[in-house]
């Protein structure tokens, strides 16, 4: 089989990467987005085919997938694999980009061969960070998918790019020197790397298992953790470290922004399931009151914002940061289904809020409008868009049959047994949640047209195809959930022993 | 036959399929085919409902299973669908009811253009749809799927006219106060999750909340019927979340009608109702009930009094008349509120679809201060309102009177003296406004102009069908359940036995019966006559003292505004001017600023541009990794 000669892991991540690289050298602009569009759609034929393939009795974190040599000296391998969350978030990763692609692809970028590679590079990185085994490929990957989204923003951003990409770039880099340090102390502890002939290769290891071998005491989990919590957290981001993500998604380039707050937030998540619960179970059990308050106090403070937004783009952005606050509370009350709720709730959250970000982009190129108090009337002179959003923006407060749904309810189950009135001050955010999604179509969609939406005109056939794709993703996920339970079972069981 | 309901999920599949049939075709059908795909495939589900009716009557009931919904760790919920006696019951008032006001709507919508009048009857199936759902749910999760999405329906048909901004503020309002009561009830499905395990109502293994109602102790079982009644005081207005249902009038009348009077808004009654093992044993939770509703009837009731909106009336009325059920599902009279649903559906339906043919035959006039005298014009319309008002009011033997008195019968059965007090001066209360509505609006003089007067004429035979067959409902409605005052067999008690349990009371002097019953009469009487002296000539003055504050709803819209809303807002202000600005990121921007400083003097490395920036942090990260790991 193909696995014989190359697996999807792999494939998933050099497809991107190398078509990422290649792109720079493109230099018409058409070209360079066909290019872009052509590879994409490639990787996503790859993930779904991944799919297929995939059988019930693929083991989680199965390091043995692939391991290439890659830097032995130093214990670090090119190990990769896919398990199921790993394979439900390559998905999203890997549908989410030609949509992108597609929803833009009337805008014209300077130097477009460049914006394209890095953004191919950004899918090639996220590829990596949720398929990697190995600790310093890892960190490699963490710091690909991030870097190309500097550039992004700083040179294709809105009027205040400079101001926004700095405070971003200080807050990751700060997270990222954080968790490397945590790595490099957790790599001196790690066991020797020894051949079967009993030779020394090197004096530690990177790879997971090496790192799950390693038992720390209570003690050093306890201030390791927030070596990596810290850079998760920023990435996520929660509560309080949360400030320079609606500056990024207000002036990133609408593109980056749909990734920056579709995909790349979960690696945060991601990151929390895949590395700090295994590593650290006494500490994240240590410090989960403290966690959860901050996530759902976050929550709250979060909506309470977005509900006197009256930047559009600002108020998606705090909307999703009290969506992920719950989503980070979820896996910190270490129940089964909280957490299986904020593994379905990364795919579906990032499904939608991509959907809400095409709908403002589609928007904003029309109208030119920020602000929400300046719209108005749009489902008058635009139907279409105006049904796509309505379903989008349930699916947003999560209505019952949407994919949102099954996540959120799951999550509050979860929350609800870990301690009830969390699950009850958390729960205030569902309210809030109505009033500011409901406030946003009302005055933007609905009432009397104005001078500035007059001239709006419904949405291409190209752009209702990928809403509609959006839509459907909802419902189906809505109303079948139990797929996509039945494809990340044998990683649920993984987290919960390493938890006990 | 077992398998004769095995076709059970024929029933909301058509008005499922009906919705998506108008919503994708709205731009090409014709107007009288989208009609007829809306009244046709809610006709069909008539039908099965009746024929489901008559099985579940032959003692069959169903559950069937369609797929596993949510299955994972120890949580299992099924799409599950149920039939049996309380299921039967709603079919056939939803079906029924339904059916009349599509019928009703294919006139009284006629003035819309093509796609939106497909529009409007795509989302009264989708409403028909969730509604069965909610009806036909075996288990709590499917119940609050319909449960939401009949909130989301009213949500789309109250902001119909999406270009007026006041229909779409009624909108936004009714959805998120829905949304509060939503709340407490998600909790209240946690704690069953959390607690039992399970959210299947009972299960013929006997594993279902009610089967294990044992694994709670009372303090559980208060907490989750309680927070299940805030859901109920949401969906059904009850105080202290009722001011969105008068708002909702902002709809199309016939929605008025189905939604917010004769189906929806009786959902929190029908979801205590299929609780009623859980809601017997949580005495506490049962008091709170008992004296919501007795005061939700009484407020509603009192503002009903002043308004001078037909629709506004009507509304308050409803809210009231909901406070009656709630009344009922407090004394454990789950069967009188089942039955006063029903009886409620047939006259409040009645009742606002003769508004509706008032406000259409008016040409959108639907303050009562300027009709009058109208009962020349449209006599039909005046006689089945009539008989409505006489239904409501609780006149024997139309059905209102039947199902009131079993509801304060009930009260006083229960010793609760002073609820049945209020319960009776509401039902006293009830009489006057309806009446006073009557008689300013179809007696008197016409207060508009002469050339109004000649455009006034009878609403067209769609609209007048459905007000004869539901007038006829409403006067017959009763007899279903007569008691055995009249040599009554109680058939509805006796149908609705094997789902609601009912305690066996000390039952009450023959005697003693009659003189409540005769008192009630009285009283009502002599309620209505006074309405008839004081309002026969009507003239509007503007109204002062508690008049002015009845007119105002006594200012509750304003007092949530300043205590809740406003303060909310405020600290929402605060946190987005205040911590975000200056807190937060006056911290980080102060990192951002420091390290400004710093680049500043070194002057070598300054380049200011950001590239450079992140060029020199993956060097660092190198050198970092090399010193490291070689040092």
């Amino acid at each position: 089989m193909l696995g014989t000669y190359i697996t999807f892991p792999e494939l998933l991540i050099w497809l991107p990467l190398i078509a990422g690289i290649l792109s720079f050298f493109i230099q018409k602009e058409a070209t360079a987005k066909n290019w872009a569009l052509f590879a994409s759609i490639g990787t996503l034929m790859i993930s779904l085919a991944s799919l297929m393939y995939s059988d019930g009795s693929q083991k989680s974190f199965d390091t043995s997938n692939v391991s290439y040599v890659w830097l032995p000296s130093i214990g670090s391998s090119f190990a990769v694999g896919l398990d199921g969350i790993g394979r439900l978030l390559t998905l999203l990763n890997a549908i989410a980009f030609p949509l992108i692609f597609i929803v833009t692809y009337n805008k014209q970028y300077k130097n477009a061969a460049a914006f394209y590679g890095l953004m191919l590079l950004s899918q090639a990185g996220l590829m990596g960070v949720f398929c990697a085994m190995d600790v310093l490929l890892f960190y490699f990957f963490w710091e690909l998918a991030l870097i190309p989204v500097y550039f992004l923003s700083s040179r294709w951003g809105g009027e205040k790019r400079i101001a926004a990409t700095f405070k971003f770039f200080i807050y990751t880099f700060a997270g990222s020197l954080i968790l490397l340090v945590g790595i490099l102390y957790f790599y001196q502890l790690t066991a020797p790397v020894i051949d079967r002939a009993g030779n020394t290769l090197a004096e530690h290891s990177f790879s997971l298992d090496a790192f799950l071998k390693v038992s720390l005491t209570g003690a050093q989990q306890n201030w390791l953790f927030w070596l990596f919590f810290i850079a998760f957290a920023i990435k996520m981001p929660i509560f309080p470290f949360h400030t320079w993500q609606p500056d990024a998604y207000e002036q990133a380039p609408a593109a980056t922004t749909m990734v920056l707050s579709g995909i790349m937030v979960k690696m945060g998540v991601f990151a929390i399931l895949r590395w700090l619960i295994p590593l650290f179970p006494l500490a994240v059990a240590r410090w989960d009151n403290l966690v959860i308050g901050l996530s759902i106090f976050g929550m709250i403070y979060a909506s309470l914002i977005a509900i006197k937004q009256d930047n559009i783009k600002r108020l998606v952005a705090y909307s999703s940061i009290a969506h992920i606050g719950l989503m980070c509370a979820a896996i910190f009350t270490r129940t089964e289904i909280g957490i299986q709720g904020t593994i379905i709730q990364m795919f579906s959250h990032g499904i939608n809020i991509i959907g809400l970000w095409m709908v403002v982009e589609l928007l904003e190129q029309q109208t030119g409008i920020k602000k929400i108090s300046e719209l108005g009337g749009v489902a008058q002179k635009a139907p279409v868009l105006t049904i796509l959003l309505v379903v989008i923006a349930l699916a947003n407060i999560a209505l019952p049959l949407t994919n949102a749904f099954i996540g959120e309810f799951m999550m509050f189950s979860g929350l609800f047994a870990f301690n009830k009135w969390y699950a009850a001050f958390a729960g205030i955010s569902i309210v809030l949640a109505a009033v500011y999604t409901l406030g946003m179509i009302q005055k933007v969609f609905y009432g009397p047209v104005n001078v500035f939406t007059e001239k709006v005109k419904d949405i291409q056939w190209s752009q209702r195809l990928v809403l509609i794709i959006i839509v459907v993703i909802i419902f189906m996920v809505g109303v079948f959930p139990q797929p996509v339970f039945n494809l990340t079972k044998q990683a649920m069981v993984f987290i919960m022993t390493k938890m006990k | 036959m077992e398998n004769a309901l095995q076709s059970m999920w024929v029933i909301p599949a058509l008005p499922l399929a009906g919705f998506l049939l108008l919503a994708l075709l709205r731009n090409y059908l014709p107007k009288h085919l989208a009609a007829f795909i809306g009244c046709c495939t809610v006709f069909i589900s008539l039908l099965a409902a009746t024929y489901v009716f008559y099985n579940v009557k032959a003692g069959n009931t169903h559950v069937a299973h369609y797929f596993n919904f949510i299955d994972v760790a120890k949580l299992h919920i099924g799409f599950d669908l149920k039939i049996d006696q309380l299921t039967a019951i709603f079919l056939l008032i939803i079906t029924g009811v339904g059916f009349l006001i599509h019928l009703y709507s294919v006139a009284y919508m006629k003035e819309e253009e093509g796609k939106n009048y497909a529009k409007y009857f795509s989302y009264l199936n989708l409403f028909i749809f969730f509604m069965l759902l909610l009806v036909m749910g075996a288990n709590y999760l499917i119940l609050f799927i319909g449960w939401e999405g009949v909130g989301l329906c009213s949500y789309l048909l109250i902001g119909f006219w999406f270009t007026n901004n006041n229909y779409n503020n009624a909108a936004k309002k009714a959805f998120v106060m829905n949304r509060i009561g939503d709340l407490g009830f998600l909790l209240a499905l946690f704690w069953l999750i959390a607690k039992v395990g399970t959210l299947d109502f009972s299960t013929a293994d006997h594993k279902g909340v009610f089967d294990l109602l044992d694994q709670l102790n009372s303090f559980e079982k208060t907490g989750i019927t309680l927070l299940l009644f805030m859901g109920a005081t949401g969906k059904s207005a009850q105080i202290p979340l009722y001011t969105w249902l008068p708002d909702a009038m902002a709809g199309p009348t016939p929605v008025s009608a189905l939604i917010h009077a004769a189906t929806m808004v009786t959902a929190g009654i029908y979801m205590i109702a299929r609780s009623n093992v859980l809601f017997s044993q949580a005495p506490i939770t049962q008091t709170v009930i008992l004296w919501i509703g007795a005061a939700t009837a009484l407020l509603a009731a009192t503002i009903a009094m002043k308004q001078n909106d037909i629709k506004k009336v009507l509304a308050y009325s409803t809210v009231s008349q909901l406070g009656f059920m709630f009344l009922a599902l407090g004394t454990g009279n789950y069967v009188a509120a089942v039955f006063h649903v029903m009886t409620h559906a047939f006259f409040k339906a009645l009742l606002f679809l003769g508004a509706g043919s008032v406000i259409f035959g008016l040409h959108h006039e639907q303050d009562i201060r300027n009709m009058g005298g109208i009962s020349k014009k449209m006599r039909v319309t005046y006689i089945t309102f009539f008989i409505g008002c006489l239904a409501i009011a609780g006149f024997p033997p139309l059905s209102g009177f039947f199902s009131k008195d079993s509801i304060l019968l009930g009260a006083f059965e229960q010793q609760h003296y002073i609820v049945y007090g209020i319960a009776l001066f509401t039902a006293c209360l009830t009489a006057f406004y309806m009446f006073r509505l009557l008689f300013i609006s179809f007696h008197g003089k016409y207060r508009g102009t002469e050339a109004q007067w000649h455009h006034i004429k009878e609403s067209p035979a769609a609209m007048t069908i459905p007000l004869i067959v539901l007038a006829l409902l409403a006067a017959i409605g009763g007899f279903v359940n007569i008691p055995t005052l009249f040599h009554g067999k109680l058939s509805l008690t006796a149908f609705l036995s094997p789902v609601i349990a009912m305690e066996p009371v000390a039952a009450i002097e023959h005697s003693t019966e009659y003189m409540l019953m005769g008192s009630t009469i009285l009283l009502v009487l002599v309620a209505v006559l006074l309405a008839y002296k004081m309002f026969k000539n009507y003239q509007y003055k503007e109204a002062a003292g508690l008049g002015k504050t009845l007119e105002n709803k006594w200012y509750i819209d304003e007092w949530y505004d300043r205590i809740i809303v406003q303060p909310l807002l405020a600290v929402g202000g605060f946190f987005k001017n205040i911590i975000e600005k200056s807190g937060i990121d006056g911290l980080v921007n102060g990192v951002g600023r420091a390290v400004n400083y710093s680049s500043r003097q070194i002057r070598l490395l300054q380049s200011g541009q950001i590239g450079v920036y992140i060029l020199m942090m993956v060097i660092g990260i190198l050198v970092l990794f090399i010193v490291q790991l070689f040092l």
